[in-house]
């Protein structure tokens, strides 16, 4: 290709007046070794587009939605949250009735120990009492 | 339209697809994802592209506004950041030395320019579309991308020779 045909074709190409074809001679006459010198900045240009264009999409193809699955943990997620309350709530409810439960035998157990002290101190007043009987009645019948 | 058939009339362009949301969203992860999601859309919207007189022009054209609305998402959350650390990098010392590099170069000067040059770049220099497909896909005039990628290959054009100067003296 000679030289004054191809710097038309630049002139051209910088005003975006060359068909494809035109620009394909181009591409060519810069991938090939023998270039103006003056010209040599361009060769990076057009040698770019070339490498550029092999560029492959290389990830296969997935044709099937990937949102369908995510409805399903979705699906799977509420599932597992509802039973996860469930038994939460269960278990919390058998901690509370352990804790009332103790709770109650503890109290009962304080008021019966308290009980059993009164009984015993009642046990004594009674003692006393007939003690003081026999002391402080014997003088009435003595009276009488 | 079967799982084959639809693979059939996809596998020519798919690469395109890649590559021109590479270019917009310039992370490979990113536009691996963009494909992806615009090969899925195109399946599940089978039954129309058969109305469609080039399902390519089409998925171009999808790929474009996903792009579009993926930046302008993004630019409000993070890639702000991402964009201005770019520039900044632009001038540093060490990335001129990288530049130097003469394919990071293009991909640099590609990279700086406005979003529909860079698109329009893409679609002609290197997918090699013509003037009136990607007039269509773009919902532009053929003369006002004419004016368009004249500018962007003149700005490209002006910041080699820039560089080429500086690389000699």
């Amino acid at each position: 290709m000679e030289l004054a045909n191809i710097e038309k074709l630049l002139e051209k190409y910088l005003n975006a007046e060359t068909s494809i074809a035109e620009e394909k001679t181009l591409k060519k006459y810069f991938s090939s070794n023998q270039i103006a010198p003056h010209l040599v900045e361009y060769q990076t240009l057009f040698s770019y587009f070339t490498t550029s264009k092999s560029e492959k999409f290389t990830k296969t193809i997935q044709l099937k939605s990937k949102k369908r699955n995510w409805k399903w943990i979705s699906v799977a997620a509420t599932a597992l949250l509802i039973v996860s309350v469930y038994t939460g709530y269960q278990k919390n409810q058998e901690y509370k009735a352990e804790k009332l439960y103790t709770e109650t035998r503890d109290a009962l157990g304080l008021l019966s120990a308290n009980l059993n002290k009164g009984s015993n101190a009642i046990g004594q007043l009674q003692h006393f009492e007939t003690t003081t009987n026999k002391v402080f009645k014997q003088p009435k019948s003595v009276k009488k | 339209m079967n799982e084959s058939e639809f693979l059939k009339t996809v596998m020519p362009f798919k690469d395109k697809v890649f590559r021109v949301a590479k270019r917009l969203l310039i992370s490979v992860e990113e536009a691996e994802d963009a494909t992806q999601e615009l090969l899925f859309k195109l399946w599940k919207n089978k039954s129309k592209l058969v109305e469609y007189n080039s399902v390519e022009a089409f998925a171009m054209t999808m790929t474009k506004n996903y792009c579009f609305d993926r930046l302008k998402s993004k630019q409000a959350a993070n890639l702000k950041l991402v964009h201005s650390n770019y520039k900044e990098n632009g001038i540093s010392l060490q990335n001129k030395l990288e530049l130097n590099d003469s394919v990071d170069i293009v991909h640099q000067l590609i990279e700086n320019l406005p979003e529909q040059q860079k698109l329009i770049i893409q679609l002609r220099d290197i997918e090699e579309y013509e003037f009136d497909e990607i007039a269509k896909m773009l919902d532009m005039k053929p003369t006002a991308i004419r004016v368009s990628l004249s500018r962007a290959r003149k700005t490209i054009k002006e910041q080699l020779l820039k560089q080429h100067k500086y690389g000699i003296s």
